[in-house]
Formats: C-alpha cells, structure tokens, sequence
C-alpha cells in the first residue's frame, strides 16, 4: 500500500485525526479539571438541594428528580467551557494552523473533536448524574419524599429515563459551545453566547408576565428543554414531553455545529 | 498617586480603544433596556376560581398604598380632642398577628386614616396606625390574671397610645401622627383575625381565623351617644366568611371578627400587583456582556503576552490590577446606572395594571444608583476571577455561575423556603452568592407585622437591599485578595 492512498483514505484518515485529538486532550491537563469540574458540581449542588429540600405533604409537588439534578445548572457550565476550550484553544494559541496544516480534511477534523469531546463529557456526565441521583436517592426518602407522599420509588423506568435525559443533555450542551467556538473563533466570546442562550431563556420565561410567551421561552430555550428531559412528576403540564425536550436541545446543538463546520470550511483561519 | 493616575488613564486607554469592549459595554445597556418592553408588556391579569378574571379594585390608604381593611368596627363619633381607655383580659385568636383593641378611625369607609392601641395573638401590645406603621408596647399575652389597659389620647392631628398593666401607671408607648384629621373621628372597639399561613386554610378566603376580645371598663373623655357595630370593607369582596359580633355582658363587651387592619403585601390580600422592580429584570441580560468584557480586560494581557509589557510599566503589581478594579468598577458602574435609569422611565410609561406598591423617589434613587453599584461589583469580581485562572472561558464561565444561576436556582424547588414569614422569597442562593446583592432592586417592601409569604416573583428577596450589597461585596473583595496574591506570587 502506498503512501498516497494511506493518506487519501477516508476511514483511515479519521482514525488517525482521532487519535491525534485524543492525543492533544489526554497529555493536556486542562480538560480533565473540566470533566472534574462537571461531576464535582453536579453532584455537590445536588447534594446541598436535596439536603436542603422538604416535602411536608403529599401535595408539595415537587419533583425529587429535578431537585437532585439541581447540579446541572452549574454543571453544564463546565460542559460548556470544555466545549468551548477544545476549539477556543486552538485559536487563542495559534494552534489551529499546525492542526489545519497537518490535517487539510477540515470537516474530519472538527468531526474528531467533536467525537473526542463526545465521548469524554458523556463519561463525566454518567458519572455527575449517577452520583447526584444516588445522593438523591440517599438524602430526599428521609427529607419527605417517601411512600406516604406519594413518591413509590426513587428507581423505577422514569428515574432511569430522567438520569439519561441529564446526561445526554450535559454532552449535547458541550457539543453546542463547540459549534459555537468554531463559528466565532473566540473563546470568550463563544462561553459568554453559549452560557447566555443557556441561562437567558428560563430567567426571561420567569420573569414575563404573559403566561403564553413564558410557555413559548420554555419550550425554545436549550436549558429548559433540558429540563423537561429530567422531569419525573407532573408530566402533563410539562411545556414538552421529555423526548421532545432533548429533540429541542438536539436541534439547537445540530444547528450550532452546522454553524461552526460552516465557518470552518468557508473562512481562513 | 501620580505613577497611579497614570497607570489608570493607561487602562482606561487600553479599555476605551478596544472597539469589541466598548460595543460589548452599549450592548450591556440596550440588552437591559430592551429586555422592560417584553417584562412589562402584558398586563398582568388576575386568575379567579373560573379562570382569569378582571382584578379587583385594590382599596388604598393614605398615600396610596394599597392596603387590607375588613375588620369589625364597634364605635360612635367623637369631636375633638378627648381619650378613650379599655382594660381588655382576653384575645382568643389562633393568629400571631390578630388583634383586638381601641381605635380612633377618620371615619367607616376602607382605607381612611387610624390609630390603634391593641393586644395581639403573640406579639404583645402594639400602636400601630395608618396600616404600615407599629410600634411594640408591653409584651406578652394577655388573661383575666394579666390584663391589659390601653389607651388613645387626641390632640389635635395627634395621637398618642399608653399602655398599663394595672390602670394606674401608664407607660407611652408611641405618638402617631395622623395629619389633616377630620374634627369629627370614630371612636371604639375592634378586633381582626388576621392573616395565617394560607396553606392551613380550608376555604379560598384570606381569612381563617377569628379574633375575639373581650373588654372591661371602657371609657369615654367624650359625650357618649350609643354604640354601633359597622363591618368596615363589608361589601362583597371583603373577604370576611361571616360578619364581626358585638355582645354586651355584665359588665364585659366582647367583640369578635374575622378580618384584618394592615398593609397588603406578599402574597396576602391581594397584594400581588406589579412591583416597579419589574422594570430591572433586564439587568441580567446586561450582566452577561459586561462580565464577558470584565473577564477580557485581564485575559486579553495574558493572551497576547502584553502583561509583560504592562508589568514592565508598572513594576508593584497590585497597582495594577488595582487600577484595572477601578476602570473596570467605573465602567460597570456608569453602565449600570444609565441602563437602570433608562429602563425605569421606559419602564414606568409602559407599566399598566395595577401596581403593587407606590415607590418613593427615594427608594427609585437606590433601584438606580444600586443596579450601577451591582454591576460595578460584579464586573471587578469578574477581573479578579479572570485575574486568578487567566483563561477567559474558565473566568467568564466562573463569574457567570455566581452572579446569574443563584437566580435561576431560587427558583428551584427545595431552594424555596417553606411556610410563611418575613424574610422573603428565594431562599439561600440569594443569600450566600454574589447575586445577593439582587435585593438593592427590591421596590416593594415587607412588613414584620404582616405574615404573609413574600415571594421572589413578586419582586422580594431573602436579604434587605445593604446586606445584599455587602454579600457581593465580601466576594468580590475575597476574590481581589486572592488575585492579587497570586499576581504577585506568579510568572507573568
């Protein structure tokens, strides 16, 4: 086999610009502070959540799974810098030119950093999730959320659904910063747009007076799109289904890589 | 000082001609601005068993505040100055809060002016008058073993409550002064249950307990001309289950009455309308862009290696991050304070339905200068962050973690406080983060006399607008402390 179909080859192509992404994010030490910094988060604000929730009646109506995810709204910030410093970094430094050179295949590229960043968020997110759910499970039966009041089990299929719901979304969150570096090229930029589309949609939905639009920026936003994936309780008044939810986050996440992989293909660097 | 002037014209220059900045800085006023046309652009409607419903007329008291005045009144005309005394021995009444005493009111209709001495459920003797004010007397409750003489003395646009434990030494307890009194006043007895904890309710109304009182030995420096009882606010939307009693004994007067005397706020009486705090809620959209730059201002030195450069000009470090605390302070601060001031005026030309409480200038000057110092504060929390990680994604991300989601996790469930209290909505996020110091916005204020629940949706916040203040304040300084040990600890 000669070299010029060794380096023409697609599939093998992508297997090397995997490995050279893997490369550059395991001999780094930042991005695994980051993945830290998601299970640390997630699961020590879900702790002091459920340590400080009370369910004094059978008609408290709160969710106890929405309560031990509580870490996910400063966990996903984490997600998003890791997003946003995977290709951030590579601008800020200069990087991006000894990439790009080494690697003309832009698209396969940016494919292996979002491949690369998929598989290790999605590991930190399964474990944030699992450990916030199991201190839930601990902490909420003794808080009031018990048989009495309605809650039969902490671990049946739609604890399991909403667990998976939160992983996925604190991955597709990281996903969308990536796409949004790559298509402003600044990392400061991209985590003040990323954490603003984020955390924007629910403050202005709370704070609107019209019910109708709050119901719309409820169902727009990413972050309470998410949201809606984790609930387990009161399902019918729920702006989306749960699937829905993380079809929205999906779509927003689809939409920002298109961006990114746009401006990568049409811009210099 | 010199060398420090200097220094700061420097990092006002680098600031001023980085044209992304100073968009990202308009951008932090339009965004807050912009955000009081979608805020306050619905009327907010109020919702009734069957639906939303037309909202019913708030009654006011004087100086409009909007305010509760359904009680029982047993009382007859007096003119001019006198004194009306009362030894009352027992208030059954579940409530902490309910009462039952003598009162000298301007006349029957709700809202008008009054002053009234009384006992209450657990909170001891009280003056309270015109429906904010009070004033504690003599505590503890009250029995036929420990009774409790009161008394309102009149003089003129003044009136003046003592209370005694045995009629014979009178202790002042407070001067109210009620000005533009008609001459011609009613006179009497009153008790009101007051508000309780709603959730403990059974029935839709406000009012689930009964205060009764029974009396002794009233008396009357004025003609007296026979006793009538009035349900004052008694129309339909009173609120009261069943009217107020009056019953004559030997020697006894027992009056009992559902019903209350006081402000309406929180959650209780209706008191739910708009608070002009509604127009601020922008100042989140604006904190976003200004940490954004806050965070730059530091990182931008790093990324191109111009720290080097600006350390070479000014060798004591502290200088100049103090010097960048201070541009960065300013701009925030002028941002702050032009946004604010903006959205108040847009603001309070589009607000229509029915305002939850009048706002006094005053109180519009702290909103303002506040949401300035506010942002101010978290712009420097943002540099020392910045100053500390020196990555700007890691900073901007940090910074925005504290000051912007406490606001989002109040809203949380299991961040809410339960039951009813002052003390606010929006429990501990808004209390130990940066983004306490939210509550220098708060436009409507809470009443330690009143128990209703004050939620943050309706504009309230756990901490008084100062204690806020310094919340944000200790992190930012804590956060500067840190930046600048390591500053100066560190390679550029």
């Amino acid at each position: 086999m000669s070299l010029t179909v060794r380096v023409t080859s697609p599939r093998y192509a992508a297997r090397q610009a995997l490995h050279a992404e893997w490369t550059k994010f395991r001999t780094v030490p930042g991005p695994a502070w980051l993945l830290a910094g998601i299970v640390a988060l997630t699961v020590a604000v879900g702790v002091a959540a459920a340590s400080a929730a009370r369910c004094q009646s059978a008609t408290c109506g709160i969710d106890p799974a929405t309560v031990s995810f509580t870490g996910i709204y400063p966990g996903q910030a984490a997600a998003a810098v890791a997003g946003v410093l995977a290709i951030g970094s590579e601008y800020s430094t200069g990087m991006i030119k000894l990439s790009l050179t080494a690697m003309p295949r832009r698209l396969t590229w940016f494919a292996a950093q979002a491949a690369v960043l998929t598989a290790t968020v999605l590991t930190a997110s399964v474990l944030a999730v699992a450990g916030a759910a199991l201190a839930g499970r601990l902490i909420l039966p003794g808080h009031g959320f018990t048989r009495a009041h309605g809650y039969a089990s902490l671990t049946s299929a739609t604890d399991f659904r909403a667990a998976v719901g939160a992983a996925v979304y604190l991955t597709l969150i990281a996903l969308l910063s990536l796409g949004l570096a790559a298509a402003v090229r600044d990392s400061a930029v991209a985590i003040g747009l990323a954490l603003g589309m984020l955390y924007l949609f629910p403050i202005a939905a709370s704070l609107v007076s019209n019910p109708t639009l709050a119901r719309h920026l409820d169902q727009i936003g990413p972050l309470p799109a998410g949201l809606d994936a984790q609930a387990t309780t009161g399902m019918k008044t729920l702006p989306l289904t749960p699937w829905q939810g993380l079809g929205a986050v999906t779509l927003w996440t689809l939409g920002a890589l298109l961006l990114g992989a746009l401006t990568l293909t049409l811009r210099d660097v | 000082v010199t060398s420090f002037w200097y220094l700061m014209h420097a990092e006002w220059t680098k600031f001023r001609t980085v044209r992304g900045w100073v968009v990202a800085v308009l951008l932090t006023i339009a965004a807050t601005t912009a955000f009081v046309f979608v805020a306050t652009g619905a009327s907010s409607s109020c919702v009734g068993p069957s639906g939303p419903s037309a909202c019913p007329v708030q009654p006011t008291g004087p100086g409009g505040v909007p305010v509760i005045d359904s009680f029982y009144l047993v009382h007859q005309p007096v003119t001019g100055n006198g004194m009306i005394t009362v030894q009352l021995t027992s208030l059954t009444g579940q409530a902490p809060w309910s009462k039952a005493g003598i009162i000298l009111k301007e006349n029957t209709s709700e809202g008008s002016a009054y002053a009234a001495m009384m006992v209450t459920g657990s909170n001891g003797v009280r003056l309270q008058w015109d429906y904010v004010n009070d004033t504690p007397g003599l505590a503890g409750g009250v029995s036929a073993a420990a009774p409790r003489w009161l008394r309102l003395v009149r003089d003129g646009g003044t009136i003046t409550g003592y209370d005694s434990a045995d009629g014979a030494r009178w202790t002042l307890v407070g001067t109210a002064p009620l000005p533009g009194l008609t001459s011609t006043v009613q006179a009497g007895l009153f008790a009101a249950g007051s508000y309780y904890d709603s959730s403990s309710c059974t029935s839709d109304s406000s009012f689930c307990t009964q205060a009764t009182g029974v009396f002794r030995h009233l008396g009357l420096s004025w003609p007296a001309t026979g006793w009538a009882g009035t349900t004052v606010g008694g129309g339909p939307n009173s609120g009261l289950p069943v009217p107020g009693t009056f019953r004559q004994g030997a020697g006894t007067l027992t009056v009992a009455s559902y019903g209350d005397i006081g402000p309406a706020a929180g959650n209780a009486y209706g008191g739910t309308g708009q608070s002009l705090q509604r127009a601020l809620d922008g100042t989140f959209f604006g904190l976003i862009p200004l940490i954004v730059v806050a965070a730059m201002f530091m990182t931008a030195e790093y990324r191109r290696g111009l720290i080097r450069v600006s350390l070479a000009a000014a060798p004591r470090r502290g200088w100049l991050l103090a010097a960048k605390a201070v541009v960065i302070g300013a701009v925030g601060f002028v941002a702050g304070l032009v946004a604010a001031a903006l959205s108040l005026v847009v603001g309070t030309h589009l607000m229509h339905g029915p305002m939850a409480w009048p706002v006094s200038l005053l109180t519009e000057a702290r909103m303002v200068a506040g949401t300035g110092v506010l942002l101010a504060v978290a712009a420097v929390l943002a540099l020392a962050i910045a100053t500390i990680v020196r990555r700007s994604a890691s900073a901007i991300a940090i910074a925005i973690v504290v000051t912007v989601v406490p606001y989002l996790l109040a809203f949380h469930p299991g961040s809410q406080p339960q039951g009813s209290g002052p003390g606010g909505g929006g429990g501990w996020p808004l209390q130990v983060t940066p983004a306490a110091a939210l509550s220098l916005q708060q436009a409507v204020p809470q009443f330690h006399q009143l128990l209703a629940v004050y939620p943050l949706v309706n504009g309230y916040y756990p901490l008084a607008p100062w204690a806020g203040l310094a919340v944000e304040c200790a992190w930012a300084a804590a956060a500067l402390a840190l930046a600048f040990f390591l500053l100066r600890r560190r390679d550029a």
